[in-house]
Parts: C-alpha cells; structure tokens; sequence
C-alpha cells in the first residue's frame, strides 16, 4: 500500500504542474485567436467607442500578464472568478453544467461499460464463430458513423416515428431522477453506440492473447470449462488494458460529447466551452480546460491505480 | 367549380399545395384576382386566427442564443434575447403587426415644427415588475444606459444624434436631437431600448426587470428561460401564456424534431432544404416573412477597382437573382434591387425598374471602365448569413458569363465581423429589416455612418437624406425616398441580391394574427402576441 501512496502523491504533485501548463497554453491559445471578448460580444454592431468602453468596463486593457496574474491568484485561493460576459458566478455557471455532464456520462457508462465487457467475453469465447463477426463488424459499423448520424437515426425512430423517448434532452435541477434518466436515454444510447466498440474489442482482444499463454492451456488439459478458464484465468491478467480503455472512453464521455450535446440540446460542459472560446470569454475558457484537463489527470491515476490493484506482481514487489 | 375552390382551400391549409400554387389555381379556374385574394388572407402567414383566451405553457426554439448572453439590452446582439427581452420588457413606441407606429409606454407624443426637440407623454399607472411605477425618470435612465462615452451598448451610434434627454415632471420625456428626425418615435421602439426602473438616474440593465406582459422567473444563458406572466400587465389583449420558456436549439434538425414531436410550440429558422417537407405535416404551420433583412456584398469603394462606378455596375449586372433566389433560399424570399427598401416599406419605390441578369451590359460597363476582363476577390463566410459561400460560388459561374472571374476567397467564421467585414475590399453581410427607410439607409450608407460598409460617400444622396429626415410633408418624403433609392441602386457600393424571408414553423395549436414583419417571429413578440388555440 505504501507504493501506492507514493504512486498517488508523486501523481498528483505532477498534475498539478500539467495543470497550470494547460492553463498557460490556454491563456496563449486564446490570445492568439483574433478578436476578444468586446468585438465578439458586439460582433457586426461594434463601433470603436464601444469597443473601447467594453475593454476598459472588463480590465482588458491591462497587459496579458498582469490579468493572468490576477487570475492565478484568485484561481488558486478557490476563486474561478465571473464570467466577462455577462458577469455571473463561474463556479454557479459551471456547477450545473459540469453535474449535467457528469450525469450524462454516468448513465452511458451504467449501460456501456457492462455491455462492452459481457459482449467482449462472450466473442473472445466464440472467438471466429458467428456471433464473434457479427458483434465485430455491428459495433465497428457504429462507431464508423458519425455521431450526429447516429443520434438522428435514433431520433427518427424512436421519438419522430415511434414517439417513445423525447427528441430534446433538456434536464434542469427541478426534474425528479427518473424524468431526468428518460430525458438523456436517447443521447446516452448514441454515445453508447460510440463507444461500445473500443472497449469491446479490447477486452477480446486482452482476453485472446492471454488464451495462448501454457498457463490457461494448462488449465484447458485440466478439464476446467472454457467460461470458466477464461472469467478466472485468463481475465485477472486481462484487466490491466481493459481498464485502461474503459477509464479512456470514460474520460472521452465527460470531455468530448459537444455534438451529442448540439443535437440533444443537452445543457453540457461542451457546449458552454464552444460558447465561451467563440466569444474569448477567458475565465470560462480557462475554467472548463481545467476541469477537463483535472477529468483526464484522475482518471488516469485511477487507471494506473487499479492496474496496480488488480495484479499482485506490481502490488506486491519483491 | 366550388367543390374546387373548396378542395384548392383544403389544400392551401393544410400545407399541401403552397400560396403560389394556390394562387395560379385559382385564377386558371376562373375565380379572380380579388376572390383569390380574399382567400384566408396571406395563407402562409395567418391561418389560425381564433380567440384568443389565456392559460398553457409556451415553448420557443430559437435558433440563435449563446451561454454568454445577458439581460443588459445593450448586447442584445440576436434573436434569443431580443425575443426574450421584448416579454419581460415593453418600449417606448411599439410597431404592430400590421406595421403601423402604436404607442406603447408612450401614451402620445408631439415634435417641434422642425421636428427636432420631441415630447413623450407616458401612459399612466404602469408598473415595473418590482412594484415601482413608471416615470419619466426611468425612460431618461435607460435612454442614457447606451449613451455617452462610457457606454458599451451596441446602440451606442443609434442614439448619437440625441443631445439631450430631460424628464418634464413625472410623466412627460423631451429628447433633443442634433437635426430634425420625423421618424425619431420609430428609433425607440428598437430593441436596445426598453425601459427599465431607474434607481439615483440609474438602471441596473442585468437584473431583467422591466414592465412586460412576463416576469423572469429562471434564466440560464445558452440553454432556456422561463418568464412568468406578469398579473398587473396593462394591455388587456396581451400576454395570454401562463409561461413561456424560450429554449436555445442551435443545431436546426434538433429544433424541426423538437417541433415535428411537439417538445416546443414554435421555432424560427426552418431549414430551406427541406421545409417543403415539414409543410406536409398537417400539425404544422410554416410562416414565410419578408421583413426587409436581405444579403448584401458590400464592396469598399474607395478601394480598386470598386472606385469606378462602372466595375460596381458591371457586378450588379453579372449577378442572376432569380437563380440565386431558387437556389439559396428556394424562394423564400424576393430579389433586391441593390437598395434595402423592401416592398413592406412606407415609402418604396414602386416605379424603379428591376435590375435583371444581363451578361451582355456587364461587359459594356467593364469596357465603360477601360477593362477586358476583370479578376476579383470575394470574401465569403457563412458567418455573414447561412448559406455565404454557396452564393459566392453561384456568383462566379454567373459573372463568368460576362468574362469576371470572381475568386471566392472562403474566410473562418469565426472572428469573421472584426476582420473581414469592412476589413477586405469585398465582402458579404445581412441586415435585418428597418422600420424606416431613413433608418435602413442612415445606418449604412449615409455619410459618417458607423457602419457605412461600402465607405461610399455620395453628396446628393447625403443631402436627400437630410431633408427627408426633417421633412415632415409625405409627398415630398415619399419622392426623396424614392430618388435615393434610384441612387443607391445605380451608384452604390452594395450588391443587394436577395430579400431573405424569415421561415418559421408554428404549431397549429398556438393562434395568431396575421404575423408582423419588422422583425423574426411576429415583431420578436411570439411571447406577448400569441395564444393556445
């Protein structure tokens, strides 16, 4: 457990580091793109008066590094500061959206995540046989699809035509659990639809090449059942890599579901983002990377953490 | 012949056959322009008048509406919040369905003989939301939110020619101008420019309080707002919906299924391509405007080769409207004729010939201006108007025609307004409709106008614009319109190719009027005007 501790402490201290590199290349990022946050808001209506007037109201007029200072400094007392925009609370902006989010990702990860794993078992089982092809060849047609594709695909059947599943997936805090859960069941099956294939295919994939090694043809002479070799043999070793998949698509989930959103109309981290960047609103901007950037450090660790759990090798070393 | 007029009726409302066809049944069947005419009046704009009666909770999909947006009217800067805006908010001057110039906080008003210094009288025993009454006060306050050098309202310039606003006792506002303006009331029913409390000569222009037929009740930018109705409204025929909630659908395949499986009431910004196929829905209304916004292609004539006359002539004649009109906005919309005065304007010039496709007098005007041939680079995005780019590259093959090889040069969208527009010597943009001709042309083309984006400076029609402006005599008014826009259609910078209607699609369960035309869903005020059936 020590190792662990060790492992955790020594990641954390880097991700934080990374951190504060993202949000210097955000920072950089965002200035670099033409316009800011007067000419963007003010967009075909922008005088120079006006323009002027916004800059000055917002403290754009002070250099670069003076407002990333500002920003650093209430940042890292907790403060994400409010939005140029339109002056509200960041952390109340990002609160609800990054539940929405979360959420969103939960609910898919509930019905992806097991089913990616049983139907990775059973094709390793089947391995070659008809259900293994037909498993590869649906899910890789899936996620070959764009998402939108997918996602009206599954609007027309099942809310233009059957009229079962509502077409917008607009939950607020107001709505009871289950209203909640059938609003985002259309875009949680889209993105299952996404992502299914990945970790499917790992899963058969860590499973088939464990199947060579003497130590499950040892189990097979023993008579040990074929299901059996594998859920108890050949799967402890095979976790490592399934894992590591798993939390990437978890991570793909939170971050990177814009689209789905879009076509959803899901009040999303994404699409806050895309707003924020389209109109340089920087606090926002910088606020959601870090989230983003904060999903994809712990997850990882996570990864790496149970990678270390589930092998006894690297959980006890000599 | 009646069971075929019946069945030509059944048609046309139940979305099967369109209003041109219609029409030309009709009249192959003998009955009339008048009785054909006088059928459910504009059949594509109003055919569900019922009595109105109050109660339900309206939802809106609006196409526009971003996580950065505010309640300050001085960044209203799309359809979201001004639609919002214009339920929680009422203005000085309102323009009705019909176009006509009503009162609205304003009870009456009366200008100087030279029309320049105007008195406001207002409506007695309105209320704000926050039980405070209205005051002449509150109109100077708001007035001055998006005025002065401090202010970063987008109506900064619109208000630039008031030199003084003064409250005359409780219920009487003098607005001074800097020349006389006989349209002046119409500027105060613009969107910026709602009235809100005013507290020490201030407004707090963010926290959405105004006197509307709906109170804010839960605004979360980007994705919806809910309003309330407000029980102590003053208009008696107004504001009928319990609550309405305005939802922000960008992606429009999102809106139309929102709309197709009745999630939302309406939506605004029907997608052209397939609208056809969403009229087949028998639930369904689709309302086609033509509210004056059109497509322009400003080109920057102080910069070649848009200096001579002639190259900008040449252009306007290597353009074929009526194929654009087909192809870009599969007809919804009218072909321009360079100026911004639609057919809905006051003081349209109905005797202006239409300028037509004609490769032949392109090349004259190129020759006119000592060329052969002429290369030309177009800046398009489709961030000036849905669908830039396509019509640029349209343009080329029709300009090639007249020996001008038009080099579509694709810019990003994003950042497009800063560093495009007014930036290149060529590029495109839209303007929605004015209620005022002097406001369409005093905004973009007259001298020293903030956004003049062809930098044209021409002395008769600055000196027209003028005196029209203080004229207070209809006749004469209605000639100098009219020359201008002879002017600006022969000698200014812009191309104007296309009227664009606005295309909404409306369940049949909500009830109207006929729809308004100044602005995207019915005047921005859905919310106030509209009913459940």
């Amino acid at each position: 457990m020590n190792k662990i501790s060790t492992l955790l402490a020594q990641r954390l201290a880097l991700g934080l580091l990374s951190l504060w590199f993202v949000s210097v290349i955000i920072l950089l990022g965002v200035d670099f793109l033409p316009g800011d946050i007067a000419t963007e808001i003010l967009g075909q209506s922008a005088t120079p008066e006006a323009v002027a007037a916004f800059r000055q109201a917002l403290g754009l007029d002070q250099p670069l590094h003076i407002r990333y200072i500002h920003w650093l400094g209430a940042f890292v007392q907790g403060d994400f500061g409010s939005s140029l925009a339109n002056g509200r609370q960041i952390a109340e902006l990002l609160g609800s959206r990054l539940l929405n989010t979360l959420f969103l990702a939960s609910v898919t990860a509930v019905i992806a995540v097991p089913l990616a794993l049983g139907l990775g078992f059973l094709a390793a089982i089947y391995r070659n046989g008809f259900f293994d092809r037909m498993i590869n060849s649906a899910t890789l047609t899936f996620i070959s699809f764009p998402e939108f594709f997918l996602a009206y695909l599954l609007i027309l059947l099942f809310s233009v035509k059957a009229g079962w599943l509502p077409s917008l997936a607009n939950v607020d805090p107001s709505q009871p659990l289950f209203e909640r859960v059938y609003r985002v069941i259309l875009p949680a099956l889209t993105l299952t639809l996404v992502v299914t294939a990945h970790m499917m295919r790992m899963t058969r994939a860590a499973i088939i090449n464990l199947l060579a090694s003497p130590y499950i043809e040892m189990a097979t002479l023993k008579g040990v059942p074929r299901w059996r070799v594998i859920l108890t043999h050949a799967l402890p070793n095979a976790w490592a890599p399934i894992i590591n998949v798993i939390v990437l698509n978890l991570a793909y989930l939170i971050v990177g579901v814009v689209v789905v959103e879009v076509v959803f109309v899901y009040p999303g981290m994404g699409q806050l983002m895309v707003d924020s960047v389209k109109k340089r609103d920087m606090p926002v901007v910088q606020a959601c990377s870090l989230v983003f950037a904060a999903t994809y450090i712990l997850l990882n660790l996570t990864a790496d953490v149970l990678s270390v759990l589930t092998n006894p090798r690297l959980r006890h070393p000599k | 012949m009646s069971k075929l007029i019946d069945d030509l009726k059944l048609g046309l409302q139940q979305g099967r056959i369109d209003r041109r066809t219609f029409m030309q049944c009709m009249l192959a069947a003998g009955a009339g322009v008048a009785l054909a005419t006088s059928f459910p009046g504009n059949a594509l704009a109003d055919t569900t008048a019922s009595t109105p009666k109050r109660g339900g909770n309206f939802k809106l999909g609006i196409a526009s509406g971003s996580t950065t947006d505010s309640f300050d009217p001085g960044t209203y800067g799309d359809n979201y919040m001004q639609s919002v805006g214009h339920s929680i908010h009422s203005y000085l001057t309102e323009v009705t369905n019909t176009g006509e110039l009503v009162g609205e906080l304003a009870q009456s008003w009366e200008p100087s003989p030279d029309a320049k210094v105007w008195r406001f009288k207002l409506r007695p025993g309105v209320q704000f939301h926050n039980g405070k009454a209205l005051e002449a006060s509150d109109v100077v306050a708001s007035l001055n939110h998006h005025r002065g050098p401090d202010s970063k309202s987008a109506a900064n310039s619109l208000l630039a020619p008031i030199v003084d606003i003064q409250a005359d006792g409780k219920d009487t506002v003098v607005i001074t101008l800097n020349g006389g303006n006989a349209d002046f009331p119409y500027l105060m029913s613009d969107y910026h420019l709602p009235v809100m409390p005013a507290q020490d000569g201030k407004v707090n222009a963010t926290d959405g309080i105004g006197c509307g037929a709906y109170m804010r009740e839960a605004f979360d930018p980007g994705v919806r707002t809910l309003v309330k109705r407000n029980p102590n409204y003053w208009k008696p025929n107004r504001g009928w919906f319990d609550s309405v909630e305005f939802l922000v659908i960008a992606d429009v395949g999102a809106r139309t299924n929102a709309l197709s499986t009745g999630e939302i009431h309406a939506m605004n910004g029907c997608d052209l391509k397939t609208v056809h196929l969403l009229k087949r829905n028998n639930a369904l209304e689709i309302s086609s405007i033509n509210g004056g916004q059109h497509y322009s292609l400003p080109m920057n004539t102080t910069m070649a080769p848009f200096t001579d006359k002639n190259v900008r002539l040449a252009l306007k004649h290597a353009v074929d409207r009526k194929t654009m009109l087909e192809t870009i906005l599969h007809g919804h919309g009218e072909v321009a004729n360079d100026h911004p005065i639609s057919s809905g304007y006051r003081y349209f010039n109905k005797d202006l010939a239409q300028r037509e496709y004609d490769p032949d007098k392109a090349r004259f005007y190129l020759k006119q201006a000592g060329l052969d041939s002429l290369k030309v680079d177009l800046s398009a995005a489709d961030a000036a108007f849905a669908g830039a780019v396509d019509t640029a590259v349209l343009f080329k093959e029709h300009a090639a025609k007249a020996g001008i090889d038009i080099n579509v040069v694709r810019e990003p969208n994003d950042g497009y307004w800063k560093n495009v527009w007014m930036k290149k010597a060529w590029s495109m943009d839209y303007w929605g409709g004015k209620p005022t001709a002097d406001w369409a042309f005093s905004l973009v083309y007259g001298k020293g106008a903030s956004w003049n984006e062809t930098f044209w400076d021409d002395e008769a029609f600055n000196s027209l614009l003028l005196s029209a402006r203080s004229e207070l005599d209809d006749g004469k008014r209605r000639q100098m319109y009219g020359e201008m826009q002879g002017i600006l259609r022969d000698d200014g910078g812009a191309l104007i190719p296309l009227f664009a209607n606005y295309v909404d699609g409306i369940s049949r369960r909500i009830g109207h009027d006929k729809l308004a035309s100044n602005w995207d869903l019915d005047g921005l005020r859905a919310a106030e005007r509209w009913w459940f059936a």
